[in-house]
């Protein structure tokens, strides 16, 4: 779906389905660095199973123009103006790394627009290591390399994807490259900069927490604590996965988002 | 696109053995078992409704995928450094299957003129029959790539170490032509494997095998593996089965919903599934077996063909030696910069005498067979214009570079001294029946 939000083009998948007004919706928010076709397994079975589904590229991702974004909180309120120009009113908000505090500031911040909450490979705060950044500031490939390694699993490293001959690091490691330059590092320091305090606020609609067990990036325990911020939040834990939880265990995940996201 | 290695990243040798396998979570095995099964049940209604949506991960018939042929498909794309592969019939049908999911009737592919046989009759004479021309270019001459690419042109091809003439594709400048044109690069593999090279790092867009040759290793298969690099812009261009709507599957636009991963997924969901070519378990467990030695075999074959080719280099009844590997190759240098490890296994060669001398040459060989193959592990020989290439006409065997006196050797992994001996035996009796 082509939309205009703040004057310039931007892109999100609909699962390929056509919204129907009146239907439930559902919103999906990539991490840094990535776009909407992380999503496509789950937007492909919300949407056949009767909701609109928006799976958004952020500004400067995908298919969306550019520049990025500097701050988490501006990236939830362009959601929200994304939402708009797709005609949503209130929505399942699922997020996945960065994209998991944007929903998260979403839900605190404009509560009529969120329904229920889903995050994947959730941290607040978020905290991002200097070797990392500094690569991405540099636009240097060793910052692709750190995110894409860090983010699998150590059985993932070595493939068995659940998809049929994909192999998840090359990937990983393409769609990171996509991203245009000063995009991954501006993502990275809204994540580094996001304060969970200050940012977000209370969260009383229906939550899931999914955390992964092997997860380096944003480690279980991180994503437990989060839950303990939300009013009404269910944990789901992945045993062995990685933070690229929805090509590791791209089924897990969607069984625990029907849980939530109807 | 050039090698990054950061802390954690698996090396070549280790993805060969591991990549793509875990230990099978039903019974432990540590081998890739061989799931010899035409279906897979479905848990319940809505899990198989999934499956055939796209929306869950897992197979339905293994035609479209299997257990076996995913951990195939997935090592040859970790070697490959690819985000994709699909397993094939032959490498025949890689090939077919990459034209067939670019191009359509009325569009036109720039082609190395040096190719395999097989390939050669695909191009110049079957597609045609569906609307799809070539024009075959030299291959050491980039700007002939560039001069030959039309409106209608979808894809240029070559490959990486031309069949038999061994002429070395320079992949970043022919990637370069094709890129600045909007157009991906599709490079034939088979005598490289990823162990020599891997021409996606160096700027190609997709990468076939046949896995018959080196992969597998021994002579036993037929199959073939087409590798998606993920990386080409199909926005550039005007690629209709990535970027329109396709009927056949809902109006699925594979390009806004797969990113990187849109061209090797409508291979699977329409060439795969429609055209049906697809590799049989049993066949991709015996290429996985070739390729957990493939590091090792490789570096055998490899130097094993520079002792037999320095041998005939230097031996009087020996009129050329085409490897690149040797010093007076036009494209030496371009061989040590492209493949380091080595220029292959697979050299051409003529015999003073013309096709009279090699004829009697191939029949006085013990060691070496007289077959239609390469890249076995035991050493092969063959005679191009009147088997491989036979259907080629005399001005197209000449501008492939195949000559009436050329062989053709495939060096396998016997001790080099002993195929040395059998090829100086041989040479003695083409002496004697040119002195006769």
């Amino acid at each position: 779906m082509r939309l205009e939000v703040d004057g310039k083009a931007a892109f999100a998948a609909t699962g390929s389905a056509p919204h129907v007004p009146g239907r439930r919706a559902a919103v999906f928010i990539h991490g840094a660095g990535m776009d909407h076709s992380v999503w496509v397994m789950p937007a492909r079975h919300f949407a056949r199973t009767g909701l609109n589904v928006l799976a958004v590229d952020l500004p400067g991702h995908g298919r969306s123009k550019g520049p990025g974004l500097d701050s988490i909180a501006a990236m939830a309120e362009w959601v929200v103006r994304a939402m708009d120009a797709a005609h949503l009113e209130a929505a399942a908000v699922v997020g996945h790394s960065m994209g998991s505090l944007v929903a998260y500031v979403l839900a605190a911040q404009h509560p009529d627009r969120c329904r229920a909450l889903a995050l994947l490979g959730a941290s607040a705060p978020m905290p991002v290591t200097d070797a990392l950044l500094d690569a991405a500031r540099d636009n240097d490939h060793a910052a692709i390399d750190m995110a894409n390694t860090w983010s699998h699993s150590p059985r993932a490293k070595l493939g068995a994807c659940p998809n049929p001959g994909m192999w998840m690091l090359g990937g990983g490691e393409r769609l990171l490259e996509t991203a245009a330059p000063g995009v991954f590092h501006a993502d990275l320091s809204a994540c580094n900069g996001f304060d969970p305090e200050a940012d977000a606020g209370p969260v009383r609609c229906p939550a899931l927490v999914v955390v992964g067990e092997a997860d380096q990036m944003t480690p279980a325990r991180a994503g437990i604590r989060v839950s303990e911020r939300l009013a009404d939040a269910q944990v789901e834990r992945l045993a062995g996965c990685g933070h690229a939880m929805l090509s590791e265990q791209p089924n897990t995940v969607l069984d625990a988002l029907t849980a939530i996201v109807p | 696109m050039s090698e990054h290695k950061s802390p954690g990243t698996i090396g070549f040798d280790t993805l060969s053995l591991h990549a793509g396998q875990a230990p099978d979570p039903a019974t432990g095995a540590r081998a890739t078992p061989i799931y010899q099964s035409a279906s897979f049940v479905f848990p319940d209604s809505d899990f198989a409704a999934g499956l055939f949506n796209i929306e869950r991960a897992g197979h339905v018939y293994s035609r479209l995928s299997n257990p076996t042929n995913g951990v195939l498909e997935e090592r040859i794309a970790a070697l490959d450094g690819g985000v994709g592969a699909i397993a094939t019939a032959s490498g025949q049908a890689a090939m077919h299957l990459a034209v067939a999911t670019i191009c359509s009737a009325g569009n036109h592919i720039v082609s190395s003129r040096s190719l395999y046989g097989g390939t050669h009759n695909l191009l110049e004479y079957t597609l045609p029959r569906f609307g799809i021309e070539t024009t075959f270019v030299d291959p050491r001459d980039p700007a002939a790539f560039a001069a030959a690419i039309r409106p209608e042109t979808r894809l240029v091809f070559g490959e990486i170490l031309g069949n038999p003439g061994l002429e070395v594709l320079n992949v970043p400048a022919v990637a370069e032509v094709a890129h600045q044109r909007g157009l991906p690069l599709l490079v034939d593999a088979t005598f490289a494997t990823p162990y020599l090279c891997q021409p996606i790092r160096l700027g190609a867009d997709l990468v076939m095998h046949s896995a018959t040759k080196f992969l597998s290793g021994h002579g036993v298969v037929i199959g073939g593996l087409l590798v998606d690099g993920g990386a080409f812009d199909w926005e550039s261009g005007p690629f209709p089965t990535i970027n329109d709507p396709y009927v056949g599957f809902h109006d699925l636009v594979f390009g806004e919903e797969f990113g990187p991963a849109a061209f090797i997924t409508r291979a699977r969901k329409e060439g795969i599934r429609d055209f049906g070519a697809c590799m049989a378990p049993m066949t991709a467990f015996q290429i996985l077996q070739g390729l957990e030695t493939l590091p090792l075999r490789m570096a055998r074959h490899v130097s094993n063909a520079m002792c037999v080719a320095e041998f005939l280099a230097s031996h009087p009844l020996v009129g050329s030696v085409s490897h690149p590997g040797l010093p007076d190759h036009p494209d030496h240098a371009l061989a040590r910069e492209l493949l380091p490890k080595g220029a292959g296994a697979v050299f051409g060669f003529t015999v003073a005498g013309g096709r009279e001398a090699g004829k009697t040459l191939i029949e006085s060989l013990n060691l070496f067979s007289h077959l239609a193959n390469v890249g076995d592990a035991k050493s092969l020989v063959i005679h191009p214009a009147s088997t491989t290439h036979h259907r080629m006409d005399a001005k197209a065997l000449q501008a492939a570079g195949i000559g009436e006196g050329l062989i053709r050797l495939s060096i396998g992994l016997e001790d080099a001294d002993d195929l040395v001996a059998d090829l100086s035996r041989a040479l003695k009796r083409v002496g004697r029946m040119r002195s006769a």
